[in-house]
């Protein structure tokens, strides 16, 4: 799909870059938020990042995906933008799981209600997206970068690794906060009943 | 005091390595750990089972739709980059 809005966007055709911005606009919005203090600042950051494309395009190459490469663009406006985030802040990453949930010998204290089958899933969908959807908006700016960019976008872990600037193993560690926190949320929803 | 053999791995240990699992991220020694802890652990296997379903529907989150007013705002501006 991109790949033909993208040599209309070349040739200036308006309607291409309207299907672009409605696609790709919020998931920016989102992304641009987890970096700057406020939401004018991220839209004006998501807006830069157009104009970056409109006159980048002729030098993107398509080696790249789109998507990666406007996500890096955006990383870029948004961090010199006004960043609120501490790049060198030590990640520490002993234990994500609620201790808590542990006995004294590491085993789960109480046994784990299985959830309900995947047969249910598209039932359960339209409950837990919006649950989902703001429990993203909570988690720590770090976190929700990479969850967002490789379990909303579908980014590969060398390419989220790109657009963020950060080693696989930081990815890692962000990302499986951000997946702990997530299930964390699903579960406390499902108990409730 | 709980007796382990070195390469046993406890729940608490095990749920920290789901990620890394997942992403093909372990030793080959770790994974083979790991994966003798789910065959023999139910609740791990379903708390993987259950990183799973995140995983699966945080990737069904669409954008939400632009209202008409962010719209034709960036519209404008793109016809104003158009005839700079």
């Amino acid at each position: 799909m991109d790949v033909e809005l993208l040599s209309r966007l070349r040739n200036g055709d308006e309607e291409a870059f309207v299907m672009l911005v409605g696609r790709y606009q919020q998931p920016m919005l989102r992304l641009a938020r987890s970096f700057v203090p406020s939401q004018a600042v991220a839209e004006e950051a998501v807006q830069d990042t157009w104009l970056g494309v409109v006159r980048g395009i002729e030098r993107f190459e398509e080696r790249s995906s789109f998507k990666t490469w406007l996500f890096r663009i955006l990383v870029n406006r948004a961090r010199s933008a006004g960043s609120r985030e501490h790049p060198s802040a030590p990640i520490e990453s002993l234990h994500t799981v609620d201790p808590a949930r542990f006995d004294a010998h590491g085993q789960w204290a109480d046994p784990l209600e299985p959830w309900p089958e995947e047969s249910d899933d598209r039932l359960e969908a339209a409950t837990w997206l919006p649950i989902l959807k703001s429990a993203l908006d909570d988690l720590p700016s770090r976190q929700r970068q990479v969850v967002m960019l490789r379990d909303v976008e579908g980014l590969s872990n060398d390419e989220v690794c790109g657009v963020l600037g950060i080693s696989g193993g930081n990815q890692r560690i962000l990302l499986h906060r951000g997946r702990t926190r997530l299930r964390e949320i699903l579960e406390a929803e499902l108990k409730k009943g | 005091m709980l007796l382990l053999r070195r390469k046993d791995i406890v729940c608490q240990q095990a749920v920290e390595l789901v990620t890394d699992y997942l992403e093909g991220a372990l030793s080959r020694r770790d994974r083979r750990r790991l994966e003798t802890h789910l065959r023999a652990c139910a609740n791990c296997a379903a708390y993987l089972e259950q990183i799973k379903i995140t995983i699966q529907l945080t990737g069904a989150i669409e954008p939400d739709d632009l209202t008409p007013e962010a719209r034709s705002d960036l519209i404008d501006v793109y016809r104003r980059w158009r005839s700079e």
